[in-house]
């Protein structure tokens, strides 16, 4: 059981870098973990729900790259926490991703499509 | 490549701040459990189950903890040195069991580092010639297989016939006496010392000075001219042989080695040119081979074969010599040529021969093999058997560390559990298990290489003198590179069992699971592994009773002759003082004089080859019987005896008389024949009287004919293990021989008058060596020591096997029963009896015994088939080694298994029901 769900993480991982990168583009303000969980959950209608706990190696992930950074600040309730934002080069590379998302729905549409 | 150096400084950052990360990703996840909390409150769920919830769907925690921790480590090295530093941890809290562990890891890989130092010293390590794997051996055979001699006329024909050979040399190897050269040793200041005085201190010429005018017995081979392009070895001062130096009438000159150079000549920088004596004859030394180069075996000094035949008729010509051989030859293939297409056309070309020589060649072919097989391919066999015999050692050890390993993970069944539910993933908990037991078995490996040292010089030392590349066996590179390897296996070996266990092991059942619970899989692994060991070392231990077995009646073979309290020496008169027979006799005369007056000899013999020893034989036929074909005449091994030799030695004399004092040279010719002869040619007849000839003829053309004397019992001449030859004695004194071996029988310690008797030699001619001084006993002992060897290898490896798997049997046995404490409890309480209780546990235990020991059988039924070459007397399958195993195994296993079922005995039933 925990295996297969570790597994299908690691699938997701490509798109979940991409959901939190654009979450985090679509954002002015810097969002913290817990946000950026409730607000992929909100924006794919309650579909996508992000397995929670790996949210936070991905950030970690993201950061080393370099495509995210963090500051820590306090929260409405006076909670110690670390907000991230998107760097640029963190844009370009969600460019990137959509770009490649695109071209492979672009690819699948066409094959999909009725001849 | 900018953004790796990136990542590889925002990597460094973290590790500068480690510890506030871990701090800071704990807070957010705090933080993100609080907001998922608060989150389900406002859905309407109760607080408490509202964190439970928020803790579900966060997943993992401690998992994702360490994966962001990951994420940042350079990891694999990061869980390395963790699980390192928690496994060595372990390892000093339980010290008893770390010892015995790293004890028995030890002991296997020691053994088998030992062992493989040997099998890479002599079988894997190359030869050290440049051009090693294109040198061959070419050696004639008899049709039967059986390794004769190369003969001269033969390997000129090859030599000039072959096209597959760049070089094709032939070598006659033999001791020689080496003197400083005729008229040094006379006068004060030779010109030759001074030269070497004036390059060395003073303190190095006087002791060279003195060595030089000691005569001295050393290994020389006579070669022919292109036999150093063959190794491809260059002369380091002066030259080697050319094609001129073969010639008839060359002048005598010699090359000599780089040691001998040093050792003897003090590193005489002006040592080409200079004259040496070899045999008492003057020699010049053209070159100083290159450091290092000892072929054959020890050779120092090699010449051209201007004088090829053994020093007995030092005039014949012996390159038209075609049925007598005493070369060996080696070459050098043609690059492209296989070993196979070399021997296809020698065997076109002694065909040939055999054709046109039938008289002498009807029985003589040829075999081509690389060089490294004709040097190491008798042994190589025992070598491989051994190291097959240490692999079961070793995996017995590994069976036994695993054992301890299984048992001890089932103690820390607890705290892995324990681990798992804090979220330790599976892999890492078999890792780390894998990690603990590989530095159980490096620090084995550590501890075997000690042993190993320690062991090897014990190995060098029992093998036989004359084991081919003794002197290469050391713990080099490629070793330190097996135990290592060896090491890392034997580590996962053992570690494998556990980790494999833990990891199918659920969580639930080991939390629940009390430390009484029996986990029936992990109990028939321990059982297997019981199993095995008793089958791996009843194999050993039954190829070790074999060769005991054999190694008795190899003992208890009646030599023919009593070795005990008898010294034995060797001296070859050499040099222009000995220029006919009768000077040999003289001198032999005055060395029995002067033996036997020394006092605690009793009284003294001599003879030209001593039993035990390989030497010369020749072909006889008997007079008045119908003449046969040259190659059909018998064969007797060549003896030459002094009248007191049969006395001395306690050869019984069967018929007639031996030689006496009156058998001279002017006296009739008189031989005395061996038990084997009087049997096998004189059957039903009395050979007292008749006459033979050895093929000699006098002047007139007509045979020369001996008259036999005597009758003497059989010795055993070539060893031990083979049946006693023909053999024919001639008298020492009537046609001597060149070269004797003294014996005199003591009745005191023989060794104790071997300076005594060494003095009392040199006294007379003080150029003349002396050698060979050995008890007659340690000749025998040399003899049989390559079988000793075999047995007492054999037998170490069976005796640890023996320990270690009554170890393992006694550890698993105690362990049963201290887990079934609770178990036996009720049963006595029951009103189980003390028989039955016994019984239940030795039954347990034997049954493991039992099927081990009945695998075993089996596989040794089928195994010792490989020992049959170095068994003396005894079949493969001797049913009373066999028994007397099976049944030694059986006791020990009993042994082992009762010492525990007694402690199950004391169990008191309140107690144990009690202790929960």
């Amino acid at each position: 059981m925990e295996r297969a769900t570790r597994k299908k993480a690691e699938m997701m991982q490509g798109t979940l870098d991409m959901l939190i990168l654009r979450t985090l583009d679509r954002n002015a303000s810097p969002m913290h973990g817990y946000g950026i969980a409730q607000y992929i959950h909100r924006l794919s209608r309650e579909v996508l729900r992000v397995e929670e706990g790996s949210l936070y190696p991905a950030l970690q992930r993201l950061a080393i790259n370099g495509w995210v950074k963090s500051e820590w600040g306090v929260s409405d309730k006076n909670h110690r926490v670390r907000f991230y934002t998107l760097t640029a080069a963190g844009r370009k590379q969600l460019q990137r991703e959509v770009d490649d998302f695109e071209t492979v729905l672009e690819a699948m549409r066409r094959v999909l499509q009725p001849a | 490549m900018l953004s790796f150096m990136g990542r590889f400084l925002r990597r460094l950052r973290y590790y500068k701040g480690r510890i506030g990360f871990s701090r800071d990703l704990e807070d957010e996840i705090r933080f993100h459990l609080a907001m998922k909390t608060e989150a389900k409150i406002a859905e309407g769920l109760p607080p408490d189950q509202a964190a439970l919830k928020a803790r579900q769907e966060f997943g993992n925690h401690t998992l994702i903890r360490e994966e962001s921790n990951n994420m940042w480590a350079y990891r694999s090295f990061e869980t390395l040195s963790q699980d390192l530093r928690f496994g060595l941890r372990t390892m000093f809290r339980n010290p008893g069991f770390t010892t015995t562990a790293v004890l028995t890891a030890a002991l296997g890989i020691g053994a088998n580092t030992a062992i493989f130092s040997v099998v890479n010293a002599v079988l894997l390590r190359p030869l050290p010639y440049p051009e090693a794997g294109r040198i061959a051996a070419i050696e004639e055979i008899s049709e039967e297989g059986k390794r004769i001699q190369v003969t001269p006329a033969n390997f000129l024909d090859w030599r000039a016939q072959n096209t597959v050979f760049t070089h094709l040399a032939a070598i006659f190897a033999r001791h020689a006496t080496i003197s400083t050269a005729a008229g040094d040793a006379d006068t004060d200041a030779p010109p030759g010392s001074l030269a070497g005085g004036n390059s060395t201190p003073g303190s190095t010429t006087g002791s060279t000075a003195a060595t030089s005018a000691d005569a001295e017995r050393i290994d020389l081979a006579m070669t022919s001219a292109d036999f150093f392009e063959v190794f491809g070895v260059q002369a380091e001062q002066g030259r080697l042989f050319v094609a001129e130096d073969e010639m008839a009438g060359h002048p005598a000159i010699a090359v000599i080695s780089h040691g001998l150079w040093q050792r003897r000549f003090g590193s005489d920088s002006r040592m080409v040119g200079k004259s040496i004596n070899i045999d008492g004859n003057p020699c010049t030394v053209v070159g100083i081979a290159a450091d290092g180069f000892h072929y054959p075996d020890k050779t120092e000094v090699w010449v051209p074969p201007y004088r090829l035949a053994p020093a007995t008729r030092p005039s014949m010509d012996v390159s038209q010599v075609r049925g007598f051989g005493f070369l060996s030859a080696v070459a050098l293939l043609k690059p492209g040529v296989s070993i196979r297409q070399a021997a296809d056309e020698m065997e076109v070309i002694t065909g040939r021969l055999r054709q046109q020589y039938p008289e002498t060649n009807n029985n003589r072919f040829d075999r081509v093999v690389s060089l490294h097989q004709y040097l190491v391919g008798d042994i190589s066999t025992l070598l491989w058997l051994l190291l097959g015999a240490v692999g079961f050692v070793l995996l017995i050890a590994c069976a036994n560390v695993a054992n301890l390993m299984l048992v001890r993970a089932t103690a820390r069944q607890r705290e892995i559990a324990v681990r798992t539910a804090l979220g330790a993933s599976r892999l890492r908990i078999m890792r780390q298990l894998l990690t603990e037991s590989v530095a159980l078995s490096s620090a084995g490996g550590l501890s075997g290489l000690l042993l190993a040292w320690w062991g090897l010089n014990l190995i060098t030392g029992l093998l036989p003198k004359e084991f081919p590349r003794l002197a290469g066996i050391n713990v080099d590179l490629p070793v330190l590179w097996f135990t290592a390897a060896v090491s890392l296996t034997t580590g996962v070996l053992f570690g494998l069992a556990p980790a494999w266990q833990i990891s199918k092991a659920s969580l639930q059942e080991s939390l629940k699971e009390d430390s009484r619970g029996s986990g029936s899989t992990r109990s028939k692994l321990r059982g297997l592994l019981v199993v095995s060991q008793v089958t791996l070392s009843l194999t050993l231990l039954i190829g070790a009773g074999l060769l005991f077995r054999s190694f008795l009646r190899l003992r208890s073979v009646s030599a023919g002759f009593d070795p005990d309290h008898v010294l034995t020496l060797y001296v070859s008169p050499s040099g222009p003082n000995f220029p006919d027979d009768a000077s040999f006799v003289a001198y032999y005369r005055q060395v029995e004089d002067r033996l036997a007056a020394i006092p605690g000899v009793e009284s003294v013999g001599a003879v030209n080859t001593l039993p035990l020893g390989n030497g010369p034989t020749f072909a006889f036929r008997v007079e008045g019987r119908a003449p046969l074909p040259v190659d059909q005449w018998p064969f007797a091994n060549y003896r030459n005896a002094t009248p007191d030799y049969f006395q001395t030695l306690k050869i019984p004399m069967v018929r007639g008389r031996g030689f006496e004092q009156r058998d001279t040279a002017s006296s009739p010719l008189v031989v005395v024949i061996n038990q084997t002869v009087a049997d096998q040619d004189f059957a039903g007849e009395d050979p007292i009287g008749k006459r033979v000839n050895f093929g000699g003829v006098n002047p007139k053309k007509e045979p020369i004919w001996w008259q036999i004397i005597g009758v003497v019992g059989n010795i055993h001449n070539l060893s031990l293990d083979e049946a006693p030859s023909p053999e024919i004695y001639m008298p020492a004194y009537q046609d001597p021989f060149p070269g004797q071996s003294f014996v005199m029988r003591t009745s005191i310690d023989p060794g104790t008058l071997a300076a005594t008797a060494r003095q009392r030699i040199r006294e007379i001619d003080r150029g003349q060596p002396v050698s060979e001084i050995y008890p007659m006993k340690t000749l025998v002992g040399n003899s049989i020591s390559q079988p000793r060897f075999n047995l007492i290898l054999l037998g170490i490896f069976g005796v640890i096997a023996l320990i270690l798997s009554a170890a393992g049997i006694y550890g698993v046995m105690a362990f049963a029963v201290s887990r079934r404490t609770h178990e036996i409890g009720i049963r006595v309480a029951l009103g189980a009896g003390s028989r039955d209780v016994l019984l239940m546990v030795l039954g347990q235990g034997m049954l493991m015994a039992g099927i081990g020991i009945g695998v075993g059988v089996i596989a040794s039924l089928v195994l010792t088939r490989y020992l049959s070459s170095l068994l003396f007397g005894i079949g493969t399958t001797d049913p009373i080694t066999f028994g007397v195993i099976v049944l030694l195994l059986a006791l020990v296993a009993l042994l082992a298994c009762y010492i525990p079922a007694r402690r199950g005995l004391k169990i008191d039933p309140m107690r144990a029901l009690r202790y929960e």
